[in-house]
């Protein structure tokens, strides 16, 4: 085990790195930002100035050196529009991006695993059929799209939901939250069931296999065999070894949840991390943008080993054999 | 000048007067469309900073709404020779923490500007003419220019004023390769401390709370008389739907451009809407330059924008008036010139060019292009409203004579890098006079361009008229206002009848808010508390 | 890991991400190989496709909108890209009202003026160029590597590999957002950030079934008949690697069309004046808050049954070609 945890963590590091090249390479690809910031009569002299000031007048190699440098001690760079750390700028919106994402996750859980498993105990049924099919909707229909028709829906024909933007905050045990009060909670069920929607329809899908494969599975014959009650069988047993892809999959989908919810925050307008992007690619307001991929990245990289590693301990043959792709 | 725009008022009252005593406690939300990026007056020229530190630092002039220079904490003005000004300085103000306001202060506050930590654009440009700076006596500050310097006054609306003492700057003396006795400057992220951002203005900093509201309360000290509003709160909504939802929904009273499909619901829901004329005009810029410039094809190895004719085919060919209609929803203004009548400069009877497609294709004909040619026309999508919709209409109007237009649209931080590179032969962009008078577009948009000199920035066009240059020049060493505005109406003239830029229209700006108050619509486009209030 | 290699992996018979157990747990067992049944088996796949109703109207709608969009040139009421042929003064128009030149646009029109029945049918073609061209690419690309990864296996198969692990850890969205706000906006940039953030899924599939397939009897005999390497991978290999590829192919294309039409909403994708159905829906969007609700909607139908169908399809192909589930 200690093995298999050293050499994962030493291959997430690795992953960590090239990113960052990669990164900071493709970002500084994209246009000036001096031709952003800089107000449109500023002369020669200024653009100079401003360009000495952002460190844009180094060559690129030096440039990259001090974001090593930098990165390695924390400090992912000074943003170039609110000349504060990136980090600090990011994380100021961090807590909203978290929360829709967690509510999200919660929504899927919700709506998922009872119809997953519902179709799982009965495939051929009407009903196993169409809570199957609906599941192909789910992901089929594009997130944004989905979006816009809530929006067009519920806020725009039924005015039962706001269209846009994000409840007031209360302060929960230190992080300012939404969720906790009504109006809060109403700007969140839009967005919150959007982003839900595909990791649904997928927990749908996971759970039904599951549900069917573990149904076929000897053991529990030999279950009903014993006489073990139906409830019993489906409670204890069917859900707890379809549990294993579930959270599996949910683990990983968080950080797809994070990503994909620069979709979602531009279609509500919610000020979350992803709109923080969408509008520092506008800006080019680069030491944001490298920051928000890098914090990406190492949630990402975490996510995976967390999973692997919880995954490694509910099923022994994971770490006496590792993988080699 | 279509109606429902409140007409520009030349007679104007200077802003503080107009925050007259009323009676009765209120506080005003404002939905702002865009952020400021600081709480440093100094730190990043850019209109929603300057808009947001008016609330809280003062000038020695001030822009009113129709941007002519008005006192401030300056009484008068006036020049004394062809490269000094002497400014006398209002007495008895004092800044919100009690301390009073003197000439160091304004040495102080020039002496800063230059020397801002990591500002992304500072206000360099407004003070570099300044060579040496004089205090005669308590009440004079006399500003000596390297050069004739007509618009340093206009300039200086653009300085803010800190407390020298507040930082510990006593006694400065001004000097242009660093002044005296400054002590150390404070960093721009310090001004969100309320403590920090001492100014003159009629409001003082509560709260800034980063992506979510700025908290200003009434400044009690204020010189200017009572000032209207106990707290403001400006409110960053950068979306438009959340922000209308916003003022739909009580949480804010007034809200910056609500979208143009948004009013009618606006009004019906029993909201105002005021509409005013913007200093931005929407241009389009042809390459002229002898080469065959980039996205440009089927010439015969010829520039087709190098002649006049064609330019003017381009014009001609524009029904301004169905852009503005239909693309911009009745709210811009056809352009005919490079700033709206009546602001400095401008001429009364420069009209929009006629929409004529017959004369275009006669034009195009003349000038050996019977069959038209191909060219791509470069647009931001985000930077001005509709800039991407209204390069479309440009490009089907453009089809129907012959130029066969594709419309290559991108990011505004794109744009422009790409156009510093000199890759677009054809192109749609935005100009905003920041000091609301005609020798600012004009020496940026038609002068010939020389990055030393500082003329023509923007001019990326390769346009070149050395009489027209010689205009601009002789306007920006002219001190006399009279002669001044005749030199620049002549160059304006001289510009748009060279088709040195082809305008297309001017923005409106609009605002929505409750019917109990009132707004005055600014030129500038700033949203200010000063600028609103009750009803009657 | 990604959004479509989770779904890829939720599809697919495993039900858990491949990379994690399908080598470690019990390996289902192999599928037989395709050469061996020939013709016949190829005809009892088709029949045994068309068992399912659901499936055979997928394939219809798919067939005819296909055929609706590569024929919208003649069939389309007017030329959308032909800036000439629109006026932006009939912009904005309610489904069934008429434009100047006396078409009803059934629809209703965009803010530019385009008739949205053109729009749609262009626009369908444009999304469906797309989302096909960079699957073929990346599958092309991803299965080679695949294939190669397998056969050649030590150094070069850690290193494709680990390239492979690396690109999925990232999310599509986000790869393919940075991309193209570093290319550009362009019909060929999105189907190459598409291929660019594709062609892993392919390798990693291919080799799983490539190292199936690798240690099976016919490749030893082609060993010991000394066949060149190239004809052993391309002839033999890659060929009985296929099912699963095609599988997956198929499912992304619909992924990768959803995608394109993301990216064109957030503002990097095609040009707007080639507007695919994403961009079409994107300029919708600042209408819908004031009811203009048709210029989002419609193209967006268009969207999902385009998207519907192909899952439909690509599901039953999955059991069909799935000898495990269809017993």
């Amino acid at each position: 085990m200690l093995v298999y945890l050293i050499r994962r963590i030493g291959q997430s590091i690795l992953v960590v790195a090239v990113m960052a090249t990669l990164v900071f390479l493709s970002i500084y690809a994209i246009g000036n930002p001096v031709d952003i910031l800089a107000s449109q009569d500023a002369d020669q002299q200024e653009l100079d100035a401003i360009t000495r000031r952002l460190g844009l007048d180094r060559p690129m190699y030096e440039q990259f050196g001090i974001f090593v440098w930098n990165a390695l001690q924390g400090d992912l760079g000074r943003s170039f529009v609110y000349a504060k750390p990136a980090v600090d700028v990011i994380l100021e919106r961090f807590p909203a991006t978290m929360e829709l994402a967690f509510v999200a996750l919660v929504f899927s859980i919700v709506i998922g695993v009872p119809l997953g498993v519902i179709a799982g105990l009965k495939p051929d049924s009407f009903v196993g059929r169409s809570i199957m099919s609906t599941s192909i909707l789910g992901f089929s229909l594009p997130n944004f799209w989905i979006g816009l028709m809530f929006i067009l829906l519920f806020a725009v024909q039924l005015r039962w939901l706001p269209a846009s933007g994000r409840g007031p905050v209360t302060e929960v045990l230190g992080m300012p939250l939404t969720f906790v009060t009504w109006e809060g909670l109403r700007h969140l069920i839009l967005p919150a069931v959007t982003l839900a929607l595909y990791k649904a329809s997928l927990v749908i899908r996971i759970a039904q296999a599951g549900t069917r494969d573990v149904m076929l599975q000897d053991y529990i014959r030999f279950a009903r065999a014993k006489g073990l009650s139906h409830r019993r069988i489906v409670f204890v047993h069917v859900l707890k070894n379809m549990m294993i892809p579930v959270v599996t999959v949910l683990g990983l989908e968080l950080g797809s949840m994070i990503a994909f919810a620069v979709v979602t925050e531009s279609v509500f307008a919610y000020p979350g991390m992803g709109k923080l992007l969408i509008d520092s690619i506008s800006r080019l307001d680069r030491p944001v943008i490298v920051a928000y991929l890098m914090m990406t990245v190492v949630i990402f990289v975490i996510i995976n080993l967390v999973v692997d590693l919880l995954y490694a301990a509910i099923d022994p043959r994971v770490r006496l054999s590792e993988p080699k792709g | 000048m279509k109606k429902g725009f409140r007409p520009l008022v030349l007679a104007a009252v200077p802003l503080t007067m107009m925050a007259v005593s009323q009676a009765g406690a209120a506080d005003l939300t404002i939905g702002l469309a865009a952020e400021p990026t600081s709480m440093d007056p100094h730190f990043h020229n850019l209109a929603p900073n300057n808009a947001m530190r008016q609330h809280i630092f003062e000038s020695l002039t001030e822009a009113d709404e129709n941007q002519l220079t008005q006192p401030s904490l300056a009484l008068s003005w006036q020049p004394t020779g062809d490269t000094t000004w002497e400014f006398k300085i209002r007495e008895g103000v004092t800044f919100s923490d009690g301390t009073p306001f003197s000439a160091t202060d304004v040495i102080y506050s020039i002496c800063r500007i230059p020397r801002v930590e990591g500002s992304p654009s500072s206000f360099t440009s407004f003070i570099r003419d300044i060579v040496e700076i004089d205090v005669p006596d308590e009440s004079t500050i006399v500003f000596t220019t390297s050069a004739p310097s007509p618009l340093l006054p206009t300039n200086l609306a653009s300085v803010a004023i800190l407390s020298a003492a507040a930082f510990g700057g006593e006694n400065v003396e001004f000097g242009a390769e660093g002044c005296e006795n400054a002590g150390t400057y404070p960093a721009s992220a310090d001004f969100a401390d309320p403590a920090v951002a001492v100014g003159t203005g009629p409001y003082k900093l509560v709260n800034y709370n980063p992506g979510d509201r700025i908290t200003l309360t009434r400044n009690e000290s204020y010189w200017g008389g009572e000032v209207e509003w106990d707290n403001v709160i400006l409110r960053p909504i950068p979306n438009t739907g959340a922000r209308v939802a916003a003022l739909l929904a009580g949480d804010v009273d007034v809200v910056e451009t609500p979208p143009i499909q948004d009013f009618d619901r606006i009004r019906s829901s029993g909201f105002e809407i005021e509409q005013g004329l913007s200093n931005r005009v929407i241009y389009l810029h042809t390459n002229s330059g002898e080469a065959v410039p980039p996205g440009v094809s089927g010439t015969d190895g010829r520039n087709p924008f190098a002649d006049v004719r064609v330019r003017e085919a381009v014009s001609k060919a524009i029904d301004r008036n169905a852009i503005v209609e239909r693309v911009m929803g009745g709210v811009a203004v056809a352009a005919g010139d490079l700033l709206p009548y009546p602001l400095f400069g401008t001429r009364e009877d420069a009209e929009p060019d006629a929409f004529d497609a017959d004369r275009a294709r006669e034009l195009l004909a003349e000038a050996g292009f019977p069959d038209g040619f191909e060219v791509t026309l470069f647009t931001p999508n985000d930077r001005y409203i509709n800039d991407e919709r209204v390069a479309q209409a440009v490009a089907q109007m453009l089809a129907r004579i012959g130029i066969r237009t594709s419309v290559d649209s991108m990011t505004a931080s794109t744009f422009f890098s790409r156009r510093g590179q000199g890759d677009y032969g054809f192109w749609l962009a935005g100009w905003g006079a920041a000091s609301g008078e005609m020798a600012n577009p004009l020496l940026a948009l038609t002068a010939t361009r020389d990055t030393d000199a500082g003329t023509g920035l923007t001019n990326l066009q390769q346009y070149s008229n050395p009489e027209l240059d010689a205009l601009i020049a002789e306007a920006r060493r002219t001190v006399d206002d009279d002669a001044r505005r005749a030199l620049l109406q002549r160059a304006g003239k001289m510009a748009m009848d060279d088709y040195a830029t082809i305008p297309l229209h001017f923005e409106v700006t609009p605002w929505a808010f409750k019917s109990s108050l009132s707004l005055t619509p600014r030129v500038d486009q700033y949203t200010l508390a000063m600028g609103v209030s009750a009803a009657n | 890991m990604s959004e479509n290699a989770v779904l890829e992996n939720a599809v697919s018979e495993n039900a858990v991400p491949e990379n994690k157990i399908s080598e470690t747990a019990a390996a289902p067992p192999p599928p037989p190989p395709v050469e061996d049944k020939g013709e016949s088996l190829l005809r009892r796949h088709i029949a045994n496709y068309f068992e399912s109703v659901s499936a055979t109207i997928g394939l219809v709608v798919l067939v005819t909108i296909v055929a609706a969009a590569f024929l919208s040139p003649w069939i389309a009421p007017q030329n959308p890209y032909d800036l000439a042929a629109i006026s932006i003064m009939d912009n904005m128009l309610k489904p069934g009202e008429q434009l100047d030149s006396g078409l009803v646009a059934v629809l209703g029109t965009d803010e530019q003026g385009r008739d949205m029945v053109s729009a749609i049918l262009y626009g369908l073609r444009v999304s469906l160029i797309v989302g096909a061209s960079s699957v073929l690419i990346a599958a092309i690309i991803g299965a080679s590597a695949g294939v190669l990864a397998a056969y050649a296996g030590g150094r070069i198969e850690s290193f494709v590999m680990r390239i492979v692990d690396l690109q999925l850890s990232f999310p599509a969205i986000l790869v393919a957002l940075i991309l193209l706000a570093v290319f550009g906006r362009g019909v060929d940039k999105v189907i190459l950030a598409l291929v660019i953030v594709q062609w892993a899924y392919y390798a990693r599939t291919v080799r799983g079934s490539a190292l199936v397939e690798k240690r099976r009897e016919y490749i030893e005999a082609g060993r010991c008949l000394a066949l060149p390497n190239s004809r052993l991978v391309f002839r033999h290999l890659l060929p009985n690697c296929l099912p699963p590829l095609i599988v997956v192919a198929t499912v992304q294309i619909a992924n990768a069309i959803a995608l394109e039409s993301t990216l064109s909403f957030l503002g990097v994708g095609v040009p707007v004046t080639e507007p695919s159905l994403g961009m079409l829906i994107a300029n919708g969007y600042r209408y819908l808050l004031s009811g203009n609700y048709w210029i989002s909607t419609f193209p967006g139908v268009a969207l999902v049954i385009v998207i519907v169908a192909i899952n439909l399809v690509g599901d039953r192909l999955r059991d069909v070609l799935n000898p495990r589930l269809s017993r």
